[in-house]
């Protein structure tokens, strides 16, 4: 779940599975999968998930800037409050929402999150989405699809599918926060976190 | 953060600072369709009030229903409720129906504390004010609101006035303000500023207009006529005249300058109603941001993992960090 990504550091062994130009056109392609799965760019919305799904997400909107020649509304969808696993640890600080003006409703949102796991972070988007407004159609852009799925979810737009072990550790890291674009996997010290 | 919010000392700089930033999260919670998170499922938050109180308990009330708390109201007005044992047979009683926090408010200074270090509830117990002692969640309002108008609070200069000595909103406000890095001066007269205000981190002046100047905000204090069981000043109209914020007094505040008032107000005593009305008066945006604030104080006293359970047995959340 990308929340618990943010201050963990690799421990080696680590290995780097996507550099920064493997990431920049699995995004690319991404974008040009959502707007051929839209017929154009009318009435689409990414909203990220904090805190990497909101780079990955206005990135992903520049390309399709870029392409279509219009602005893309983008946003932050925070899911704290939303957690099935809020009772599991200390109270988390919550991170931004900004929905963007004129709202959600009748809008085709594109959640865009780092990595898929559990599916439980999309379950909890879910649920915020519900009680912001109502979206024609709601569909999820990750970077990475790790497997090992919890609950009935799938992504309609994936960078990379990652086949991994319970054991290992996925960190994405990209340079709005970390000091390179990067996707690593590496053996965890706990059991799978994420 | 502690399981207990009894007191603004309770807070460390990065404590207060997390229920800032969570509280302006959740302030936006107001614009939107629905206007709650299920957060607090399957939790019970008891209102346990012993004083009157309008908006705290409905601030407390609105702020644990909009995380989709289970909500008791326990008004003990009119009973002959006396400190000790009723107070104890009450927290038993409570502690039987599986209160997860006991917000309360009381006339006697300490009660909070009595309630939550006796051993007879389990639940978190949140401060709403207890006699002339402290009140928590209104110091953390007034910061809240004092953020969003003049940033980073540190170097900012706040000047409380009035009835100090009996104002539970002003030792909290001074504890929390100086752990949050500004320059409190208290002015009152010398009958109305408690014994042992040298020891709070604060400057103190017997004289309004001097310490007007240079302030960024400045707080007025209802003068409470029924905590006054003496004469601590000659007449109502000689109080007004030097400690009331009036016109000309507010004229003389830097453009920026805000005014705030814990309410309820005595308009025309401490504060004319021309200033109270004012553009720059932040007296009901204090409401607002209040139940944003009681929010995050909830979430954060009850959304995570419980980790008092394993603190050691000589644990006690009172004592006070030192406040520079």
């Amino acid at each position: 779940m990308s929340s618990a990504s943010r201050s963990r550091v690799p421990t080696p062994p680590f290995r780097e599975v996507l550099d920064s130009s493997d990431i920049a056109r699995a995004l690319t392609r991404i974008a040009h999968e959502i707007l051929e799965r839209n017929k154009g760019s009318a009435g689409v919305i990414l909203l990220g998930i904090p805190t990497r799904g909101v780079p990955l997400a206005t990135r992903i909107a520049a390309v399709m800037a870029g392409v279509e020649g219009v602005e893309i509304a983008t946003g932050s969808l925070d899911i704290t409050m939303y957690r099935d696993d809020l009772r599991l640890h200390p109270a988390r600080a919550l991170e931004p929402t900004d929905i963007p003006t004129g709202g959600i409703d009748d809008a085709t949102v594109v959640l865009v999150d780092d990595v898929l796991f559990s599916g439980r972070t999309i379950r909890a988007a879910l649920d915020a989405l519900n009680d912001v407004g109502r979206p024609a159609a709601v569909q999820l852009a990750v970077l990475v699809d790790r497997g090992h799925r919890q609950l009935p979810i799938r992504a309609d737009f994936v960078g990379k599918n990652l086949p991994t072990s319970l054991s290992e550790t996925v960190q994405v890291r990209l340079r709005e926060y970390d000091d390179k674009d990067a996707v690593m996997i590496s053996i965890s010290d706990a059991s799978g976190s994420r | 953060m502690k399981h207990h919010l009894l007191s603004s000392a309770d807070l460390t700089r990065e404590d207060a600072l997390l229920v800032l930033d969570t509280a302006a999260e959740l302030l936006s919670l107001s614009d939107r369709p629905i206007k709650k998170l299920p957060t607090l499922r399957g939790r019970t938050v008891v209102n346990l009030f012993f004083e009157d109180s309008t908006r705290t308990r409905i601030s407390f009330e609105a702020a644990a229903k909009r995380l989709s708390a289970d909500v008791i109201n326990f008004s003990a007005k009119g009973s002959s409720v006396s400190k000790g044992e009723s107070l104890k047979d009450t927290a038993l009683t409570l502690e039987a129906m599986g209160a997860d926090a006991v917000v309360i408010r009381h006339s006697a200074s300490g009660a909070p504390h009595r309630l939550a270090n006796s051993g007879w509830v389990r639940s978190s117990v949140v401060n709403a004010g207890d006699g002339t002692h402290e009140h928590p969640t209104q110091a953390l309002l007034d910061a809240f609101t004092m953020r969003r108008h003049l940033g980073d609070l540190d170097g900012r200069r706040v000047t409380i006035v009035g009835d100090v000595l009996h104002s539970r909103v002003a030792r909290s406000n001074a504890l929390l303000l100086s752990t949050l890095g500004a320059d409190v001066t208290l002015v009152a007269p010398p009958t109305l500023l408690p014994v042992g205000v040298d020891t709070w981190p604060v400057q103190t002046s017997y004289e309004l207009d001097s310490a007007l100047d240079k302030c960024d905000a400045v707080m007025m204090l209802r003068v409470q006529a029924e905590r006054m069981d003496a004469a601590f000043f000659p007449s109502a109209r000689e109080y007004s005249r030097r400690y009331g914020l009036d016109d000309r007094r507010f004229r003389r505040l830097q453009e920026h300058a805000i005014v705030m008032h814990p309410g309820p107000m005595n308009r025309g005593m401490e504060i004319s109603a021309d200033v109270a009305d004012s553009a720059r008066s932040v007296i009901v945006e204090q409401v607002t941001n209040g139940v944003a604030v009681r929010m995050a104080v909830l979430y954060l006293l009850l959304g995570g993992a419980d980790l008092s359970r394993t603190d050691p047995p000589d644990f006690d959340p009172t004592k006070a960090e030192v406040v520079s």
